[in-house]
């Protein structure tokens, strides 16, 4: 039987990589990512982890050393966060086209300056277009599951695609809670073996990113974006999957006390939890609030949000990042694309909050709604609203 | 002496062998001094090989999808990282392999890249690889500029060399920095094997390369590579000018094992300078006073090679 223990969430992360038995794990050390490849470091050099552990000298080779260990086979892992997924930037659309499975948890974490070791979402979102599947988890357990969730999905030949568990620095990776770390009979039972269609090996070979001339590019990046789009039934197919041998059950898009409400906050990651403190609050008050929060990023899971979220009046969505001189923060212009035009959609406000570690509170929560319910009756001056910024 | 050397048995023109696995028909300039060097080093590792390319003029000729030059499997992700990719196939084979998911047959893995690559942007990651001692080998093919983009300065120019960054004009003779000297280094890094070749000595180019592959531990060969279109120098001269830069002791020939130097040839006649500048439209511009500062130099720098050679 699986155990529930008092573990910090980081080590969780890396337990679940040992059971996931990762062969690759390239990796260097970035606040808040360093305890999980700490303990994976210890697990292999303890020989509890049969695996290389590549001690890099930066993000940028550990994502280079990812991909060559991806495309020659073996199961491959890292993780990084802020300034060293900028590092990587740069390779890091290079394996989701070239369809090489490495699954990295994003210990999320602001952007400099001011240099800010604390959490946001900013790290990642400046990286929405490099074609990974990505996830956010809300809770330890959550980051846990997603994690073998991930290279599930990943590696299973109609998908083929790298992929990122995102978790809030800090509000995650650093505290304990109770988690059910799953049996290794039950994970063999989830994850089958690493078998890539194709890799490097000399009694087969084949040449890996190659020159593509302007009539194969465009050929080139559909290819990817019909992948990941198509990964969506593998994703939700694992998540059943999952559900059966492990007893949770994920959703792309989860609800809370969305019936009947005619507010709905959206969020992403860790805050959803205040988030539903702050609805429960709201609703004691007999205010008819309710939570969507979006589990699976990209693909974007525009059918199950419409199904979710379309029946509400008002939708406050909350961006823990500030894109400078755009109209809104990325979750809102996606949700202002998906119900563009739409008859009867709700109306979107975009709030900008958390931002540096700064707490999202219950009370701030209210402030958002109380704002959404006032500019559905008046339209506010700009496109969206930095929630919490002190006058002082 | 490191034991895989020991029993090492060169390559010579009579068994040189006939196995192509860089195929003809791929797209290089004529004359070109690089694939030419590529090709031997290719046939010197032989197809139980895996090719970490980094981007550049030898990944752009060989592989415009859907052809492939490449009869070996073949990886490029970018322009400074391959020897971060192959830190990574190595290391997987090595896994791989413990867990009875790979042969256990050895198999050599190569990053290969050009000077820009490997001397400037490239620098920090050949390096990591290096210190944490990856059995691979890194094959620099040095043009001496940025040729695939067009002519343009990188660490490894030659002093007085015009390039497109690097103009002579009123305010400037060319190239005003002295070669970076990158085999000195990786010499630094205190790995096992290090040594410069050049297509002009092709078995001694060959032999190079396959004592790289064999030592166990990470091995870097420098190469020098005439590039008639980058240098203005005609392309059927591509390797009387790698010969000349060797007769003329601005590229040395020798090898560091283990921290020795050890020349390869002995230049005790040498050729003046003038002799390999003159033809090159890059040098064209240089006065007299700029050959004999070269030569000067030239001339220091390969006696300090043959004093390390000397100290044993």
């Amino acid at each position: 039987m699986a155990k529930r223990v008092g573990i910090e969430v980081s080590i969780a992360i890396a337990e679940a990589v040992k059971l996931a038995d990762a062969d690759v794990i390239p990796a260097y050390p970035i606040t808040p990512q360093t305890h999980i490849v700490e303990h994976l470091s210890e697990l292999v050099a303890n020989g509890e982890l049969d695996a290389e552990f590549i001690p890099v000298e930066s993000e940028h080779a550990a994502m280079s050393a990812c991909c060559g260990a991806s495309a020659a086979g073996a199961r491959t892992f890292t993780s990084s966060s802020s300034q060293g997924l900028s590092l990587m930037s740069e390779i890091l659309y290079i394996p989701s086209t070239m369809r090489l499975p490495i699954v990295m948890v994003v210990a999320n974490r602001a952007l400099s300056a001011p240099i800010s070791i604390w959490n946001d979402h900013q790290d990642i979102m400046v990286q929405r277009d490099i074609g990974w599947i990505q996830t956010f988890a809300e809770n330890g357990q959550e980051a846990v599951d997603l994690t073998l969730h991930a290279f599930r999905v990943a590696e299973d030949r109609k998908v083929s695609l790298p992929m990122i568990v995102n978790i809030d620095g800090f509000t995650l990776s650093h505290v304990i809670e109770p988690i059910e770390i799953p049996d290794q009979e039950e994970v063999d039972k989830f994850l089958p073996p690493f078998k890539p269609r194709y890799k490097l090996d000399p009694r087969k070979p084949i040449s890996m990113g190659p020159v593509g001339v302007p009539e194969v590019y465009t050929e080139a990046k559909v290819a990817l974006d019909n992948a990941l789009k198509a990964s969506k039934r593998v994703v939700l197919k694992a998540w059943d999957e999952f559900a059966e041998i492990f007893g949770r059950k994920y959703n792309p898009v989860e609800t809370y006390r969305t019936e009947d409400a005619e507010v709905l906050l959206v969020t992403m990651g860790s805050i959803s939890e205040t988030a539903m403190t702050a609805v429960d609050a709201m609703r004691d008050s007999g205010q008819k609030v309710g939570l969507v929060r979006i589990r699976l990023w990209r693909p974007f899971p525009s059918v199950e949000f419409r199904k979710a979220a379309g029946k509400a009046k008002v939708l406050a969505v909350i961006d823990r990042c500030l894109p400078p001189g755009a109209v809104c923060g990325p979750v809102g212009e996606e949700l202002r694309s998906l119900f563009y035009k739409v008859p009867g959609a709700p109306k979107i406000f975009s709030f900008v909050a958390g931002l540096g570690g700064r707490d999202v509170t219950v009370e701030r929560f209210e402030e958002i709604v109380d704002k959404a319910k006032a500019y559905a009756k008046r339209r506010p001056k700009e496109l969206y609203e930095v929630i919490g910024v002190r006058e002082k | 002496m490191i034991p895989e050397l020991e029993k090492f048995k060169g390559f010579s023109a009579k068994n040189l062998p006939k196995e192509e696995p860089l195929a003809p028909g791929h797209r290089a300039c004529q004359g070109c001094g690089e694939v030419l060097a590529l090709r031997m080093v290719m046939k010197a590792l032989g197809k139980n090989v895996i090719v970490c390319n980094s981007t550049g003029c030898m990944e752009i000729i060989t592989s415009p999808y859907p052809q492939s030059a490449w009869r070996v499997p073949w990886i490029h992700i970018a322009f400074e990282n391959s020897a971060s990719v192959a830190s990574g196939v190595e290391s997987a084979l090595k896994v791989m392999r413990r867990k009875g998911k790979f042969p256990k047959k050895h198999v050599d893995i190569m990053a290969v890249g050009g000077d820009g690559a490997t001397g400037d942007i490239g620098l920090q990651w050949i390096s990591g690889a290096m210190e944490r001692g990856h059995d691979f080998l890194y094959v620099c093919l040095d043009n001496e500029a940025y040729m695939n983009t067009g002519v343009q300065r990188s660490g490894c120019t030659p002093y007085g060399a015009m390039t497109t960054t690097s103009p002579p004009g009123s305010q400037s003779f060319g190239q005003v920095t002295w070669k970076k000297n990158v085999p000195a280094i990786m010499v630094a890094h205190n790995i096992p094997y290090v040594a410069t070749a050049s297509p002009a000595y092709y078995l001694d180019l060959m032999n190079k390369i396959k004592k790289a592959a064999l030592v166990k531990g990470p091995a870097y060969v420098h190469i020098y590579s005439p590039c008639p279109t980058g240098w203005g120098s005609p392309g059927e001269k591509s390797i009387e000018y790698a010969r000349l830069a060797v007769e003329t002791k601005i590229f040395p020939l020798y090898e560091v094992i283990e921290g020795r130097y050890i020349l390869s040839r002995k230049i005790s006649k040498p050729k003046p300078v003038e002799e390999y500048l003159k033809g090159q439209k890059r040098f064209k511009h240089l006065s007299q006073e700029h050959i004999d500062y070269i030569q000067k130099r030239v001339d220091a720098e390969y006696e300090r090679i043959v004093r390390l050679s000397q100290m044993g």
